[in-house]
């Protein structure tokens, strides 16, 4: 390989062109991100208060949902469902790839949702109901607040993946960061300056994830 | 004030509790003693339901619940009604000592909040603990937690309040403070139903002294009656295995 040919000023040129983009692929992940956490944690809750038949459907969902590629589930919901149900042909590009990122990374997050609603003692909810709280208050007030500090390095990782998962999102026409390094390389051929500046910022934006949830796992810690 | 009739409890095919008749008067202290595996814990765990007993009727002032109907509601008042004190002291771990004893004023009873922190730290007062109104539970000794769930208990002005052996969890040189909140309860005519192994504590405490054995009560009555003169063959065993250990 020869690394005289990178063309360096290209890429100090194409740097903020693609850094534009960032916060549409920010902007997919974070909203893909709490829409996935509001699921999962609905999910998540079937399976802890053994619910009939939600909880099997739940099961099902993760199993669907784990088992397949997401790049087939997000062509399914964007070009397939709508064939199906008409009055979805409306949905954009943009929303489809949110509603299919939460959908598929909400079945990951369920279980480390439970799994962290599980790890916090029994005789936390006891203590709860005995002073006449409902399951849903001590949910609230006290189980899920601990179970956060838990789950929050798993869910950090969900996070990371979705970051990487959003630029999936171009196939479907989202103008994000994967689709900007891709029109411009096609323009100019220079896939590899364009691929790396890429790369780069998705890793920094994955750097920036970790060193925040750092900082958040030192503040949830400080009761314990 | 609070009572229980014919009050039945298995675990799958063990039966826990087979007929458990125990009525408590308003102020009175009971203290129910008995072999492990007896039914005490599983008794008192029944009357605010953390175990929902098979069949059998609790009442708690003017309510009855009919345990082989019982709603949702009935649950609720219950437990409402009454409150309890664990072995393993059960702090919520994410908030202070005075979050602790607070929580259930605002989230329960809906208290304003300044009335609600004020209560509390009178309630930590009681127990000795005012200093510690902002440390969290893992950094509290097992005494002090214990206390603590003790001002929890009392916050939500129970007309009961149920100890499940309070202090078995503590080391020997702690018992004593937990105790001695205990019995300040007493001296202000708190109603009290206490699962204990503490036997000299049981003594001085009690007004009322139950035995328990194999899901039943074998006998019951002043404490001075029973540890100096217990009429049960089971009951003498009993006290004579703690006595000589």
């Amino acid at each position: 390989m020869n690394f005289y040919n990178i063309d360096y000023a290209y890429m100090v040129e194409v740097f903020p062109r693609i850094l534009r983009t960032a916060p549409l692929t920010l902007g997919l992940a974070f909203s893909a991100m709490i829409l996935g956490l509001i699921i999962a944690t609905c999910l998540a809750l079937t399976r802890v208060f053994k619910i009939r038949v939600l909880s099997t459907l739940t099961r099902v969902y993760i199993s669907f949902f784990r088992g397949t590629p997401l790049l087939v589930q997000l062509f399914m919901l964007y070009y397939g469902v709508p064939q199906i149900i008409p009055s979805l042909a409306k949905m954009n590009a943009m929303t489809a790839a949110i509603l299919g990122l939460s959908l598929h990374s909400a079945a990951y997050m369920a279980e480390i949702i439970r799994g962290a609603i599980s790890s916090v003692e029994k005789g936390q909810m006891e203590a709860c109901l005995s002073v006449g709280m409902t399951p849903m208050q001590a949910m609230r007030r006290v189980i899920l607040p601990q179970a956060t500090r838990v789950a929050v390095p798993s869910l950090a990782n969900s996070f990371i993946s979705l970051i990487k998962e959003s630029s999936l999102a171009f196939t479907l026409g989202v103008a994000e960061m994967m689709a900007q390094a891709r029109m411009s390389s096609a323009a100019t051929y220079k896939f590899f300056e364009n691929f790396l500046v890429a790369l780069l910022i998705y890793w920094g934006i994955s750097i920036t994830i970790g060193f925040l949830q750092d900082r958040i796992e030192i503040k949830l810690n400080k009761a314990y | 004030m609070i009572s229980t009739k014919n009050l039945y409890k298995s675990f799958g095919k063990l039966e826990v509790l087979k007929g458990i008749n125990l009525e408590v008067k308003k102020g009175e202290v009971v203290v129910i003693i008995g072999p492990s595996g007896s039914g005490k814990s599983t008794f008192l765990r029944c009357l605010n339901y953390l175990e929902s007993p098979d069949a059998g009727i609790i009442s708690l002032n003017n309510m009855q619940v009919d345990t082989q109907e019982v709603k949702q509601k009935e649950i609720l008042a219950l437990r409402r009604g009454t409150a309890m004190v664990f072995q393993g002291y059960n702090l919520f771990k994410n908030k202070t000592a005075l979050e602790n004893v607070i929580e259930a004023l605002l989230i329960v009873k809906k208290m304003p909040k300044d009335k609600a922190i004020q209560l509390g730290e009178s309630l930590l007062d009681m127990v000795g603990l005012k200093d510690k109104r902002d440390q969290y539970p893992s950094t509290l000794s097992g005494g002090q937690q214990q206390r603590v769930a003790i001002a929890r208990a009392m916050a939500v002005n129970p007309h009961v309040i149920l100890f499940d052996e309070p202090t078995s969890a503590l080391d020997p040189e702690l018992v004593g403070e937990v105790l001695g909140v205990i019995r300040k309860l007493a001296e202000e005519n708190m109603t009290m139903i206490i699962v204990t192994h503490e036997m000299s504590f049981a003594r001085d405490v009690a007004d009322r002294v139950i035995f328990m054995d194999e899901g039943i009560i074998v006998e019951e009555g002043l404490p001075s009656e029973i540890f100096s003169n217990p009429k049960e063959e089971r009951t003498k065993r009993f006290l004579r295995q703690i006595i000589n250990r």
